[in-house]
């Protein structure tokens, strides 16, 4: 039996203010299911205890940042408290000098791009939604964009973290240098965990300056294989790009887009060398614009009034949005298996019948919608997740339509499984966090 | 304890030359670079294939027989320093390049394999492996994955545990696992990232899938002699504030120059700090900032600028850097070599500090540091047969580390806690935090049976101290260098 909300409340009472615990509403629902109580802890040390408390209790606890990817990840198997970040949201130290930055999870990225760029500096990665997004959801979801292929992903900017434990522990690792080989790199271990081993409070970063100049340029390529081609000529080049990245869709020919930071001298000199690389290709300068491809790929799961999409390249009839569903995945292959891949993609949305658009890496990472009816969504999800992981690759579901037939969003850790069951119930026995979300219940 | 009959078991796996067991032939494992601390292996096992290893530790895991895994013994804190009535487990045979995927810029290795003999290998095509660690001619990249090896060009291009993508690992109990992968984001934890700078403790690195990045289209060196340090430090952060992220910065103190002008006659200036900044990348790009370099450099106070007019040149600048650990020999008996970290703004504070420190105590301290991302290497110089100059100039070591603890800094940038540092551990971490590695490590080795007696302190061993630093014989040889 679970207790009421009452009862839980009063609990939490002796950790938090009446201000800071209220009954969780139908906004607070993660993947249909209705948690009891919102926590808002304003310190690291409230919310350890708070955590304490619930887990002393057996109860679940979701934590949230933003709340802008809380569908990622499986359903939740019990969600009893939502343990939220919001008030934890200080940048606590820039130390410009020493290129690092302390923030608390619950700060948004913009908010954190914005106190580093008054010193001419940022966090050099590109997450989702940087104004609602917050540090401790784009770590624990291990968010990142095209800027990747150059500066790293989370893990590699990451040099410190606090987190707190089900049992309360506040852990600190890392620390505030760059360089630092003291102790296991837990840093690592929480990035990426979906908040299934503690809950981040804050994290420390390693900076970089903001670029003096930045130029885009498009080229135009008339089918996948051409698009790998160029890419592999481009990556094995002397080129100093940042980000590479391919668009590859069911109707139009594949384009690609590439990123150039530095001096107007060094620019220069760059974009005539991708010109001569790029020969017969059409090539023009492009609008910084092109780089929000990613975030554009969730428009259409957002809008209510969508515009008709077209299904099935043989059935090219019109229809309603709303008969359809719309999925997205992120996908990972090796760099040179675009053509293959998008050939795997292209083959699978056929048979299924289903729209599909694609933004590929040059890393090797890639993000796909798909849209069409929920069970044939089911059906092509199954066999690219397949077909992916038979060349190393993965497929992890990132939007889950309603209405699709229980597929898990995260595919096979293969014989790691063992160890990574092993390290969640020495940090979470009772699997208090996230219940389920992670991959294999983890 | 282990029995003949054990023996005779592990010879079933590894034949007969794969053991060693003779008192003669062990010492050669007693300990790895950090010489002073010694100890006796029951045996050194030389396994040549992943299942050979996991049929070692399947036994060793039945027996409770605790292992040390070693690559080249080139460590400075005792990493592969071997546990009594252990086994170590030399990787020195399983050497072999497995796959080389231009691209997808991808090396996989096992954990014998030479670090430089990664680039060695994919030099043809203009990439090359970028950690570098100055013993990058000799040390392994099981050992490079155990420590998360650093080197002079890690500020611009990351450390080990950048360039390293999965693991196959043998766990303490001999089953397999496999962790990340050739692709990125392989589902579930990162626990390559967990697994890369363990020093050994979490389990036994079999197989290692590598990036390889491709060579910059070029490189150039500048030196610039400044009255000291301070001066050197403040042009430095002229450069980052400038929104520069060059391949490398390293600085020197008058000492460390001293010392290394009488190794190897680099020419350096006679000068009380010394800049060397690499910048590489795209030539119209790398030569405007150049220019900037320079500039800061002289509204600094830099008296003498050079730039590396030829690869014979820069490789001279470069020779005398390398060599200044080892040339310290020449102007002292004995020294003693540190790693730590500090906020690179923290480095005027510091070395006052340091200056202060070593004129109380009467030990001169030769300073290099990787400037860029402030590690910092003080060699205190001592003679052994002044009675308590060596504890002094040990206590003095261990001052430097809390020096850089209480500057926001940390008790090792490259060369791992080990045997050496464990007790320095607590100064750094609270009790909850270390109880958290705990947990991790007990996922992994429930009956801590790797290398169970390094990187965290324990009461028994707490109150030993480091000791004398004695060049390694490589370093001796001019082969490599320490940073
Ligand atoms: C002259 C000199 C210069 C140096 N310069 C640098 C430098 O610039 N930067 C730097 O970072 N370091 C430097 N070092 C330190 C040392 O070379 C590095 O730590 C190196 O990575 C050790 O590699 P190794 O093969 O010798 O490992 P070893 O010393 O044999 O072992 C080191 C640790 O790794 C573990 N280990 C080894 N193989 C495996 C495996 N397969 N699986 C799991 N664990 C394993 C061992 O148990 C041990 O804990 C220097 C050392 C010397 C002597």
């Amino acid at each position: 039996m679970t207790p009421t909300s009452a009862t839980l409340e009063s609990n939490f009472r002796a950790v938090l203010g009446a201000d800071q615990i209220r009954p969780a509403t139908p906004a607070d629902t993660v993947c249909g299911v209705q948690p009891q109580l919102a926590l808002e802890p304003s310190t690291e040390q409230q919310l350890a205890e708070a955590l304490g408390l619930a887990n002393e209790s057996k109860l679940a606890v979701l934590p949230r940042g933003g709340g802008t990817k809380l569908g990622w990840g499986n359903p939740p198997s019990r969600a009893d408290v939502i343990l939220s970040t919001a008030r934890l949201n200080k940048v606590i130290e820039h130390a410009w000098a020493d290129l690092t930055a302390t923030v608390e999870a619950g700060c948004t990225i913009k908010a954190l791009q914005e106190t580093l760029a008054q010193h001419g500096q940022r966090l050099a990665l590109d997450p989702l939604w940087p104004e609602r997004a917050t540090i401790g959801g784009i770590l624990s979801t291990n968010d990142s964009g095209a800027l990747r292929l150059r500066f790293g992903a989370l893990r590699d900017l990451i040099i410190g973290v606090t987190i707190a434990l089900p049992d309360g522990t506040l852990a600190r690792s890392g620390g505030k240098v760059v360089k630092n080989v003291a102790g296991y790199d837990l840093p690592k271990l929480v990035t990426g965990a979906l908040g299934t081993v503690g809950v981040i409070t804050r994290a420390v970063f390693r900076l970089h300056p903001l670029p003096h100049h930045t130029r885009s340029f498009t080229i135009s390529v008339s089918s996948p294989q051409e698009a790998q081609e160029l890419i592999l000529t481009i990556q094995d080049s002397k080129l100093a790009h940042v980000a590479l990245q391919s668009h590859l869709c069911q109707e139009t020919p594949p384009s690609i887009d590439i990123l150039f930071e530095g001096t107007e001298a060094g620019l220069d000199a760059q974009a005539a060398r991708l010109r001569a690389l790029c020969q017969s290709a059409k090539f023009a300068q492009s609008s910084p614009a092109v780089w929000n491809a990613r975030q554009e790929l969730w428009s259409h799961s957002d809008s209510q009034h969508a515009p008709v999409a077209q299904v099935g390249p043989e059935s090219r009839r019109t229809v309603s949005l709303a008969a359809f569903s719309f999925a997205i995945a992120k996908i990972s292959a090796l760099p040179a298996d675009l053509a293959h891949t998008v050939g795997l993609i292209r083959g699978t949305a056929d048979s299924s019948h289903l729209h599909w658009k694609s933004l590929m890496y040059a890393t090797g990472l890639g993000w796909l919608a798909l849209e069409g009816p929920a069970n044939n969504l089911h059906r092509a999800l199954s066999s690219l997740r397949s077909g992916l992981e038979q060349r190393q690759g993965s497929l992890v579901l990132l939007h889950r339509p309603a209405g699709l037939p229980t597929f898990d969003a995260w595919g096979s850790p293969g014989d790691s499984l063992p160890l990574m069951k092993a390290v969640r119930s020495r940090l979470d026995p009772f699997h208090t966090l996230n219940p389920s979300r992670f991959l294999y219940g983890l | 304890m282990m029995n003949t009959s054990i023996l005779d078991e592990f010879r079933s796996i590894v034949g007969d030359h794969g053991v060693i067991s003779s008192p003669e032939e062990l010492h050669t494992y007693e300990c790895d670079g950090l010489t002073n601390f010694r100890v006796l292996p029951r045996a050194v096992l030389l396994p040549s294939s992943t299942e050979q290893v996991q049929a070692i530790l399947r036994v060793s895991h039945r027996e409770k027989i605790p292992f040390v895994a070693r690559g080249s013994g080139t460590g400075l804190s005792g990493g592969a320093l071997p546990v009594e009535n252990g086994i170590v487990l030399s990787l020195a045979r399983m050497n072999r390049i497995l796959e080389v995927d231009i691209p997808n810029a991808r090396v996989v290795v096992e954990p014998g394999v030479i670090n430089l003999d990664v680039t060695g290998r994919v030099q043809p095509q203009e990439y090359f492996y970028a950690p570098d660690p100055s013993s990058q001619s000799v040390c392994s990249i099981g050992g490079n994955v155990a420590e998360n090896s650093g080197g002079a060009h890690c500020l611009k291009y990351g450390f080990t545990t950048t360039h390293v993508l999965g693991l196959e690992v043998v766990l303490p109990d001999g089953s397999l696992v496999h962790l990340g992968g050739k692709t990125l984001d392989t589902p579930g934890y990162d626990l390559t990232g967990v697994f890369v700078g363990s020093e050994g403790t979490l389990g036994v690195a079999t197989k290692i899938i590598l990036r390889i990045v491709k060579r910059p289209e070029c490189v150039r060196t500048l030196l610039a002699a400044f009255p000291s340090t301070n001066e050197a430090g403040a042009a430095v952060s002229g450069i980052i504030a400038l929104g520069m992220l060059p391949a490398a910065i390293e600085m020197m103190d008058n000492l460390a120059i001293q010392a290394a002008e009488a190794a190897v006659h680099a020419n350096y200036p006679d000068c009380g700090g010394l800049l060397l900044v690499e910048l590489d990348g795209p030539l119209a790009e790398v030569e405007a900032l150049m220019t900037q370099v320079d500039e800061i450099c002289r509204s600094n106070g830099a008296w003498e600028i050079r730039v590396a007019q030829s690869e014979a040149e820069r490789a001279l600048v470069w020779k005398g850097r390398k060599a200044a650990f080892a040339a310290v020999g020449r102007i002292s008996p004995n020294y003693l070599v540190q790693d730590g970290v500090i906020p690179r703004t923290a480095l005027p504070q510091v070395m006052s500090e340091i200056e202060r420190l070593s004129k109380k105590n009467g030990l001169r301290v030769a300073n290099v540091f990787h400037a860029g991302d402030g590690n910092l290497h003080p060699l205190v110089l001592y003679d052994r047969r002044i009675p308590g100059q060596e504890e002094a100039a040990l206590a003095l070591s261990m001052k430097i580390l809390e020096l850089c603890i209480a500057a926001g800094g940390s008790i090792t940038g490259e060369h791992g806690v080990g045997e050496e540092k464990k007790c320095m551990m607590s100064k750094m971490f609270a009790e909850p935090d270390l109880a958290t590695m705990q947990r991790v490590r007990c996922a992994f080795d429930p009956m801590q049976l790797s290398n169970p007696t390094k990187v965290f302190p324990t009461p028994r061993l707490c109150g030993e101290k480091p000791g004398e630093y004695v060049p390694h014989p490589l370093e001796s040889a001019g082969l490599a260098e320490r940073f």
